[in-house]
């Protein structure tokens, strides 16, 4: 009983943390940019979504609409104001603009966690979910809120699999991830498949964030701990790697699960932490990394 | 070195010592209180930088180093009661210990992933205090029985001096030959280690020096403070702080990044009026600064005297 019940618990945890890092490794994977306001906008959208439903009595289905929504936006923005200037500037040498990408969207992240924190207080917010109820999957109680959450994460993973793999605009992503400059030399404008993947990563991240708030609820304490979750998943899978942080999604959500069930909640993130030092000493470039 | 002593910036920082020296003169204990505060701030950010602008490696966990020096004092003090001298240099001596095992591993990677590695640090020091919370206090903090002193003037000029001592001497090392090898190993791994550096060892140097400075100043800070708490010393937020005053004040010229840290605690305090939009400003302030001018103070100050 103990085990199915990890198995599904696990299963939407780890559902969720795939779709929160699929983005952020798809935008790795193209343009080599780390986004440390991820967490920030994931909350953001939880907050939207929220904010929408509760305050404004829009609706849930219109609610999660609006979060999706804001997160692309302020993804846009990210990669306008803060990331496009950044690898622009002439003024910063190139060898240093990774550093200075990560330091612009850390604050960027912190600056849209203070206007959260200024506007809807620090307070816990839980999204209302779009499916209510309990079933019984033998014999297991599970909210249908925990079903639809892994089933939507799965679907979009799938869309997002057609979408790279299938579709003209998909491949030349593709293409810019393999050979930025082949795909130029080919005639497509780099800049407008980076808009592509920010604005993919926006959509991807605003559902994520909208499920987390849903399903565990979110605050704007909630900021540092799901970045350094998802650079850590992405990390462990390999930077770049989509099918890697899949996996190492699945690994990471059962080992916190598994710890939180078996030995005690307060212990949750420590084996997973582990884990991710043990793999970066014995294998640096994660599971399924390229470098 | 020599040009040194007879450049501008020799002379404007020996200025700002000296005015900075006679502050307890005219100034309240709470402003002193909080100078004294920056200067253990201003050394947290110099020895990032010393770190990062020449080694070129982002410790994202400087707090790490922080943390493990301030708790091993304060733990050492609360629970043998040793004089608060030697538990402050145990605590540097800790810190030292556990910058040397985290960069072997850590060193191995680059870019990004030593990053991570340096972050994950920081949460696994985090998880551990809150675990072990017997011995150290969990998330309430732990309290410590002694202190250096409680005069507010006495605890400004050790601050000052602490600092000042510092800075000489990060700044000697990052303008002697080592500091030379270290920024041509940041820069280019490859031809530095063509031309017979070891740099494996320059930069375990350089971290090893920045976790004596860093455990050093955390252990000073919380026989300051009189508690040592996760939110003070350990927090990826304090870290993000250290790393965003170093960025502010100038990478690649230590001092800036002092300057940096003064400039982030005085300017918080400033806009204590706007109660909790302070942070957004400050943060707001410091990406213009990444943007526009990402030299920083200091860096854009020197390059306008270098053109003049």
């Amino acid at each position: 009983m103990l085990a199915l019940q990890i198995l599904i618990d696990g299963f939407a945890v780890s559902a969720l943390y795939a779709l929160g890092a699929t983005g952020f490794t798809l935008i790795f994977g193209v343009s080599g940019v780390l986004n440390l306001s991820h967490g920030a906008i994931m909350v953001l959208a939880a907050v939207a979504a929220w904010a929408a439903a509760s305050v404004l009595q829009v609706g849930t289905y219109a609610g999660a609409g609006i979060g999706v929504a804001t997160a692309l936006v302020a993804a846009l923005v990210t990669y306008f104001a803060v990331v496009q200037p950044i690898q622009r500037s002439n003024r910063i040498p190139n060898e240093e603009k990774e550093i200075f990408v990560l330091t612009g969207t850390l604050l960027w992240g912190i600056m849209i966690q203070e206007l959260i924190a200024y506007f809807f207080t620090n307070n816990a917010k839980t999204v209302l979910p779009i499916i209510e109820g309990v079933v019984s999957i033998l014999g297991v109680r599970t909210p249908q809120n925990e079903i639809f959450t892994a089933v939507v994460c799965c679907l979009v993973i799938a869309l997002l699999w057609l979408l790279v793999n299938r579709t003209r605009t998909g491949k030349a992503v593709l293409a810019a991830s393999m050979n930025p400059r082949g795909v130029t030399l080919l005639g497509l404008e780099l800049t407008n498949i980076y808009i592509v993947v920010w604005a993919i990563y926006g959509i991807l991240a605003g559902i994520a964030g909208v499920l987390l708030g849903m399903f565990l609820g979110v605050s704007s304490y909630s900021v540092g701990p799901l970045t350094a979750s998802a650079f850590s998943i992405v990390v462990l899978g390999g930077l770049g790697s989509v099918s890697g942080s899949l996996i190492a999604a699945l690994v990471v959500g059962y080992l916190e699960t598994l710890t939180a069930y078996m030995i005690s909640p307060a212990y949750r993130t420590i084996p997973a932490l582990l884990l991710l030092v043990a793999v970066m000493y014995v294998r640096p470039q994660g599971l399924l990394g390229r470098r | 070195m020599a040009t040194f002593f007879s450049s501008r910036l020799f002379f404007v920082s020996l200025a700002i010592v000296v005015i900075a020296a006679t502050l307890p003169l005219y100034v309240s204990g709470y402003i002193l209180g909080l100078l004294t505060v920056a200067c253990y701030f201003g050394v947290f950010a110099m020895a990032w930088d010393l770190l990062f602008g020449f080694a070129g490696e982002v410790n994202f966990g400087p707090t790490f180093l922080i943390g493990v020096g301030a708790y091993t004092a304060g733990i050492l003090n609360n629970q043998y009661g040793w004089s608060v001298y030697l538990c402050i240099l145990l605590g540097a001596a800790a810190s030292v210990i556990a910058g040397f095992v985290l960069a072997l591993p850590a060193l191995r990677v680059r870019g990004p992933y030593f990053g991570l590695t340096t972050l994950v640090a920081v949460l696994m020091l985090q998880n551990f205090i809150v675990v072990f919370a017997d011995l150290t206090g969990g998330e309430i903090g732990l309290t410590i029985p002694d202190v250096i002193t409680i005069d507010a003037s006495a605890n400004y000029w050790i601050a000052l001096g602490f600092m000042t001592i510092s800075a000489i001497i990060l700044y000697g090392l990052s303008q002697s030959p080592i500091g030379l090898v270290l920024q041509a190993s940041g820069q280019d791994p490859v031809q530095a280690g063509a031309l017979g550096f070891n740099i494996v060892k320059h930069k375990l140097a350089a971290f090893v020096v920045s976790a004596f400075f860093s455990g050093l100043s955390g252990a000073l800070l919380v026989f300051y403070f009189g508690t040592a708490s996760v939110g003070t010393v350990v927090d990826v937020a304090v870290g993000v702080n250290v790393i965003v005053a170093a960025v502010l004040g100038g990478r690649r010229t230590v001092l800036g990044a002092a300057l940096g840290a003064i400039f982030l605690i005085v300017a918080g305090e400033f806009l204590r009026p706007t109660g909790e939009l302070a942070t957004f400003i400050v943060s707001a302030v410091a990406l213009l600064v990444v943007l526009f001018f990402p030299g920083g103070f200091l860096g854009a100050a020197l390059s306008r005297e270098a053109r003049s």
